[in-house]
């Protein structure tokens, strides 16, 4: 009970101090639409369907690696032992996940629309499960990224590590999520796709178990 | 020689898996012909692999859990040898490949999962040199290790089995154990299973007790710092030099 009111209080701290900034969901919204239109200026057109998924995948990568990266490197030293004073490394940890999963989800939604309207859409796309597919990328990008930002921001020079730390374990999720969103652009059954999900959401449930676990022994320090 | 068995064993079943895997029967298959023999030589390299990564996992957990030093040696120690492995289990599936798919590099997924696999283990060495304190390094790449094995699994194991792939025992395509049923190859590929794991133990081991002299060797003073130097001494020595004390007495 007292970990729930923890993380609430926490989420609606982050909530807020995004809120009154705007800098994460403004920065990273401007990186997206200007990358989009980028590759729209030097593609023109997509020729076929999987470089359209494709290209919308590795926009996506970037753009959370970001986002998501902010949430503990962006921290400092004396905000660190603050919130350590203040709260259990669990609830730091969980309301972090939880408030990058909201940012991810807005910015994601935000950046396949405008994807959407550059490029426009395939007749056979299953839109539905395209939008599942997005959610699913936006939890597990969100979960894993945040552990592998606390881990940079703990081993001091951030932004290279990140990079070097985070692409090796999430090449296997990026794998499944890629193959899940190119069922759903080739509008097949839903049946044909229910290994790619459960995988994801497993994939997803190791990582926070594990994350949770670690967790207090790197933020000790 | 009550300690020194299990690397007699070892290298007797290393021997036997060579010169059996070159001599005794196969079962003759199209394409497969000959080159069926590099089972015994290619799928030991990734199980000895993961036995050195669970022994590191293992030391990264007790690392988190009692804070010694020797904990963090042992673990990067055992990535180091895992890491051989893997690379060796890389390089015999391409000459593999290249005399049955026709090329050393054919980015079949388990080929291009595997390498990145052992990205993962290059990232938690660079991990390493990125921090200088060692107290901070050995805490922050034991939670990168742990953190990381899960994914490795997923990696090697799970995603294979999703995908198409050229790979025997993925894809549709049959598995050994479907040619080896008249078990000669089994009476063969088992040993060898063991025989290259207690190798790989046993490099690691050696690889221990040197950066464990070095460690030694580089603390200055290590006789008036109370305890630095125990931290390091293996039970074994132990045990030999108090029966020392005893026959001096």
């Amino acid at each position: 009970m007292q970990l729930a009111k923890e993380v609430k209080y926490l989420i609606h701290k982050e909530v807020l101090l995004e809120w009154r900034s705007k800098y994460t969901i403004n920065g990273v919204l401007l990186y997206v639409v200007s990358t989009i239109f980028t590759c729209y200026l030097s593609f023109v057109s997509l020729g076929d369907k999987l470089t359209w998924n494709a290209l919308f995948w590795i926009i996506m990568l970037f753009a959370s690696i970001n986002g998501v990266s902010k949430s503990f490197l962006q921290e400092t030293k004396g905000q660190q032992l603050y919130s350590y004073i203040l709260a259990s490394p669990a609830a730091v940890l969980i309301s972090k996940m939880v408030y990058n999963v909201l940012l991810m989800l807005v910015l994601t939604t935000l950046a396949l629309g405008f994807y959407i309207l550059v490029f426009g859409t395939y007749n056979d796309t299953d839109l539905l499960m395209y939008y599942l597919a997005i959610i699913l990328g936006a939890i597990s990008f969100s979960t894993v990224f945040t552990m592998v930002s606390a881990i940079a921001s703990k081993a001091g020079n951030g932004g290279m590590l990140m990079a070097i730390l985070s692409f090796p374990i999430i090449i296997p999720v990026l794998i499944l999520l890629i193959r899940l969103a190119k069922n759903a652009v080739d509008g097949l059954q839903w049946d044909t796709s229910y290994d790619e999900i459960s995988m994801l959401v497993a994939v997803n449930v190791v990582t926070v178990a594990t994350a949770l676990l670690l967790f207090p022994y790197l933020w000790r320090e | 020689m009550s300690k020194t068995w299990w690397k007699v064993l070892g290298a007797i079943l290393v021997l036997y898996s060579t010169v059996g895997g070159l001599l005794i029967g196969v079962p003759r298959l199209a394409i497969l012909n000959e080159t069926i023999r590099n089972l015994y030589f290619h799928v030991p390299m990734w199980f000895a692999m993961i036995t050195l990564f669970s022994i590191s996992v293992f030391y990264s957990i007790m690392f988190l859990l009692k804070g010694e030093d020797s904990y963090d040696t042992k673990a990067v120690e055992s990535v180091n040898v895992g890491v051989v492995f893997s690379i060796l289990g890389l390089i015999t599936g391409s000459f593999w490949a290249k005399f049955t798919w026709g090329q050393f590099w054919s980015f079949d997924v388990k080929q291009n999962f595997s390498a990145i696999a052992i990205l993962l283990y290059f990232a938690y060495l660079i991990l390493r040199n990125a921090i200088d304190e060692e107290q901070k390094r050995a805490k922050i790449s034991a939670i990168y290790n742990i953190f990381a094995f899960p994914m490795m699994v997923v990696l090697i194991m799970v995603l294979p089995r999703l995908s198409d792939s050229l790979h025997p025992g993925n894809g549709g395509n049959p598995g050994f154990n479907s040619y080896d049923l008249d078990s000669r190859m089994r009476a063969v590929l088992y040993p060898a299973f063991i025989g290259w794991s207690i190798i790989g133990f046993w490099i690691y081991t050696i690889r221990f007790r040197i950066r464990s002299i070095e460690t030694i060797a580089n603390t200055p003073d290590y006789g008036e710092v109370k305890g630095v130097r125990d931290r390091f001494v293996t039970n074994e020595n132990q045990s030999t030099t108090n029966e020392n004390k005893q026959q001096h007495n």
